[in-house]
């Protein structure tokens, strides 16, 4: 049964496959995760598992997280988070198992949540990909802005329009990612590509929604 | 990083001989055609050598009908079947771009002598 895992982004480096071809892998330290809470429909109204990741030194957490993870019965761990899974899974799941990268094998598809880099205050064209103005023709200081924010019949500036600001740090979901290695001695997991987010970042995988 | 690290070192080739700057070298590579596997020895000058663990690279040149080719091979490539250094050539620099821009005579490099790792034959 895959329910998912939690691991650290590791860094990218590539390996070359049976037939001689290179492939870019980025390495994710993932696990071992332990089972830290179930919800079930009768109490919580959906189904879901809940992981801890990352063994912390007992004084890094405080007493109503030591409390719950009393109940499972497992070592400190830093991080939390819950694996929607079917009504049927949580059937042969209990409380303080562990949860390993041997649930996936090469070749499987998963989907992967990451943080993506902060970048700050950015302007429209590195936020929305807007294509900026030209560099001749006459344009006098305009290159890099986005136009008109909107016309006069609204009145005011349509709700939503893509502005200046704050960009990257956020939730970003890779689909449908493959599954190059699994090592499970090591805990270590190779995927195609790159993920979002910088070294050592947190990030969740869970087998892909959409295949 | 040391993960990293021992994953690239487990894929290193140790079989195969040092390419440097300025060899000239012929590079015996697998490649499929259709379902078949054949063997293809290219031969040129290397003017790249690219480091870092199971990641290096290297790129040769050759001047083939008259048209200037560059290849670039990994260097622990499982394709690579063969590696013959035929000459090697004292370089001063580690990236000898500058061949492209010669042909000819201007084109030779000094060779070092008595340097070969192909069986005399």
């Amino acid at each position: 049964m895959q329910v998912g895992i939690l691991g650290k982004k590791m860094g990218m480096t590539q390996i070359f496959d049976q037939d001689g071809n290179c492939i870019p892998v980025t390495v994710i330290q993932a696990g071992p995760c332990y089972v830290t809470g179930i919800k079930t429909p009768a109490r919580d109204h959906y189904t879901a598992i809940q992981l801890g990741f990352e063994e912390v030194p007992d004084k890094k957490l405080n007493l109503p997280r030591k409390g719950h993870l009393k109940k499972a019965e497992v070592k400190p761990l830093k991080v939390l988070r819950e694996f929607r899974v079917p009504e049927d899974a949580i059937t042969d799941i209990t409380l303080g198992q562990e949860i390993d990268v041997n649930q996936f094998k090469p070749g499987d598809f998963v989907d992967v949540i990451g943080t993506s880099k902060g970048k700050g205050f950015t302007g429209v064209m590195k936020r929305h990909n807007f294509h900026g103005s030209k560099s001749t023709h006459g344009v006098h200081e305009y290159f890099r802005h986005g136009g008109s924010i909107g016309g006069c019949t609204p009145q005011h500036t349509i709700k939503g329009k893509k502005m200046p600001g704050r960009s990257g740090a956020a939730r970003v979901t890779l689909q449908n990612v493959e599954v190059v290695q699994v090592r499970g001695q090591d805990h270590l997991l190779m995927v195609k590509g790159g993920l979002p987010g910088a070294r050592n970042s947190l990030v969740m995988l869970r087998k892909a929604v959409k295949k | 990083m040391n993960n990293i690290e021992q994953i690239e070192k487990e894929q290193m080739r140790t079989d195969l001989p040092e390419v440097r700057t300025g060899d000239t070298v012929r590079v015996y590579s697998k490649f499929r055609e259709g379902a078949k596997e054949r063997v293809q020895p290219y031969e040129g000058v290397v003017i790249r050598v690219k480091r870092g663990l199971a990641r290096g690279t290297f790129t040769v040149r050759k001047v083939s009908y008259g048209i200037g080719v560059e290849r670039i091979f990994p260097i622990h490539s499982p394709n690579l079947v063969k590696i013959e250094v035929l000459k090697r050539a004292r370089v001063r620099r580690s990236r000898i771009y500058f061949l492209r821009e010669r042909s000819g005579k201007a084109a030779r490099l000094k060779e070092i002598r008595e340097y070969q790792t192909k069986k005399k034959s």
